[in-house]
């Protein structure tokens, strides 16, 4: 196959490739979209096999390494938690960075393959392509490594950090930069090992500090960095699939960073350089000493919501861990059948990648259409009976709108208190991931409900 | 004087960049967890550099080291293309309306 035929068609794939974006923007049109995506992923690869168009033994192998990789990922799309799906995302992203980790080391290997010159003597554009292409490969590897370890709850959450810490990796950052122009001057291979050995290790340590409530800007901004990798390596083989396809991963994952920080209201850099939730704040709990709280159990609750004309469920974290879901998704039946509007409102950070609870709900069979976001739904607040608050925490604490002391102030929050009355289940009175104390717990029209999340939301059920 | 191809492609890049920037903003909040599944799929495009590399050697000796770091970045991008755009598919098909 000619090159101009074969780079024509690498173009048809990337069309394909940002169709399937499209059409996500409505979950009508999001399975076509699909499809769009696994036909440009089919065309990429067969138009690959055909210019190559060498069908020797290799050949056999590709596609037996290929049907290896793709049961190995049918296998795990398969069987996977809907509630492991910020893992599972982690570690795909730590696939795609060695991937081209790989690739990169293959063409610097064998750079004639490539039609980048020989060893030695490989064109200067070419080696300064794929030496990004490798260094933020390796660092979205070891990176997404952390964050899987991290939400696996291997690896602490805590934020691990030290002393000179950002110095540190700005320093290694300058050193990834010098060693490139270090390598164009020399070739030397030794230089191009090094590069991927600190940007490892760079990798590790970006993620380390950041704290596990942080982790749906980790996964965006890692997203991010898989498809500039991706691109770095189209740049290298002078691929448009992959050059188009690396820039859209790229904003995609730019965009959703920047839609996390936005419902944290924090800076990026404030994210990135981490630490958030180990500071402090343990001093200001300690200072609140026991201040009433009203708590009832599920009967209670369950009388409350009967009663009501309108219903407001805040899903957070803490019903992915509780996989109370399903459970919840009872309730609401039951609650519908007496009578009560439901719906749900959802923060844009609750969970621990962006969207994770539309798609726990999703999954419970919660049609999409009765699930709300932030600011479509804040407002309803004030004319709602009661506010369901099943495993949020943080997202709901009006301390954010009153007190600038606070770490969290200016962040937006769903206006849970307005509801005429809250209730909020939880195992303890313990902080949230932001370690600061929930001002709800407090209020007079606030009932805990002291208990598992689906436990509870289980015994609402029979009750009603 | 001619243009360098490494424009065309810079050229392409920059483009695709606002193309992902305006279809990511009309992408709906609800499907952003598909998003980055999705996004992870395609991002594996990056096997058609794998291909390359495995494939570059001559048939009398297949497995040589640049080959082999070929070979794996395809099982590592196959179970992302495969694992990807599933997980996808299984979750767009949980995605429903209310009835009537």
């Amino acid at each position: 196959m000619s090159a101009n035929l074969s780079a024509t068609f690498y173009l048809v794939s990337g069309i394909l490739f940002i169709l399937a974006l499209r059409g996500l923007s409505s979950p009508e049109t999001s399975r076509r979209g699909n499809y769009f995506g696994i036909a440009g992923m089919a065309i990429a690869i067969i138009v690959t096999f055909l210019s190559v168009g060498n069908f020797s033994s290799g050949f056999i192998y590709v596609l037996a390494f290929l049907i290896i990789g793709g049961s190995i990922g049918a296998f795990i799309a398969f069987r996977i938690p809907m509630t492991a799906m910020p893992e599972l995302v982690a570690g795909f992203h730590s696939l795609v960075g060695l991937a081209a980790v790989f690739v990169a080391i293959s063409a610097f290997l064998k750079p004639e393959a490539f039609n980048l010159g020989v060893i030695g003597n490989i064109k200067i554009a070419s080696l300064i392509e794929m030496s990004l292409g490798v260094a933020i490969g390796a660092i979205t590897f070891s990176g997404s490594i952390i964050a899987f370890l991290k939400l696996r709850g291997i690896m602490s959450g805590a934020p691990i950090t030290f002393k000179g810490q950002h110095f540190i990796n700005l320093f290694l950052g300058l050193g990834i930069i010098l060693l490139i122009f270090y390598l164009c001057k020399t070739q030397s291979s030794n230089t191009f090992w090094t590069i991927v050995a600190i940007s490892f290790f760079l990798g590790v340590l970006l993620i380390i500090p950041i704290g596990g409530a942080d982790m749906p800007v980790v996964i965006s901004m890692l997203n991010s960095y898989s498809g500039w990798a991706a691109a770095g390596i189209g740049f290298t083989l002078e691929n448009t699939a992959l050059i188009i396809t690396g820039a859209l991963v790229g904003s995609s994952g730019a965009i959703l960073s920047y839609i996390m920080c936005k419902g944290m209201n924090r800076s990026f850099f404030n994210v990135i350089l981490g630490g958030w939730g180990a500071t402090d704040q343990a001093t200001s709990s300690q200072s609140k000493e026991q201040k009433p709280t009203k708590s009832g159990n599920a009967d209670d609750a369950a009388f409350l919501m009967k009663n009501a004309s309108s219903v407001i469920i805040v899903p957070g974290y803490g019903m992915a861990v509780a996989q109370a879901q399903h459970a919840l998704r009872e309730m609401v039946d039951a609650l519908k059948k007496s009578g009560v509007k439901v719906s749900y409102a959802i923060h844009p950070v609750a969970g621990r990648m962006p969207g994770h609870m539309n798609v726990l709900l999703a999954e419970a069979n919660v049609p999409y259409d009765e699930v709300f976001e932030l600011e479509e739904i804040n407002n309803d607040f004030a004319n709602c009976d009661v506010a369901y608050v099943i495993g949020a925490n943080d997202v709901t604490n009006p301390v954010a709108k009153t007190d600038p002391q606070s770490p969290i102030f200016g962040m937006p929050v769903l206006d849970v208190e307005k509801s005429k009355s809250v209730l909020f289940v939880k195992r303890s009175l313990s902080p949230g991931y932001a370690g600061i104390d929930n001002d709800l717990f407090y209020r007079d029209n606030t009932l805990m409900l002291f208990a598992d999340a689906k436990k509870m939301t289980e015994e609402i059920v029979k009750s009603l | 004087m001619e243009i360098d191809p490494f424009i065309f492609r810079l050229s392409i890049f920059i483009l695709s960049i606002f193309v992902g920037y305006y279809v990511v903003w009309s992408v709906t909040p609800s499907l952003h967890t598909p998003l980055m599944s999705v996004t992870n799929a395609i991002s594996s495009v990056i096997i058609v550099g794998a291909i390359i590399a495995a494939l570059a050697s001559n048939s009398n000796k297949i497995f040589e080291i640049s080959s082999i770091f070929g070979f794996l970045a395809i099982i590592l991008a196959a179970v992302n293309i495969f694992g990807g755009f599933l997980v996808t598919q299984r979750m767009l098909q949980m995605y429903k309306k209310k009835k009537k």
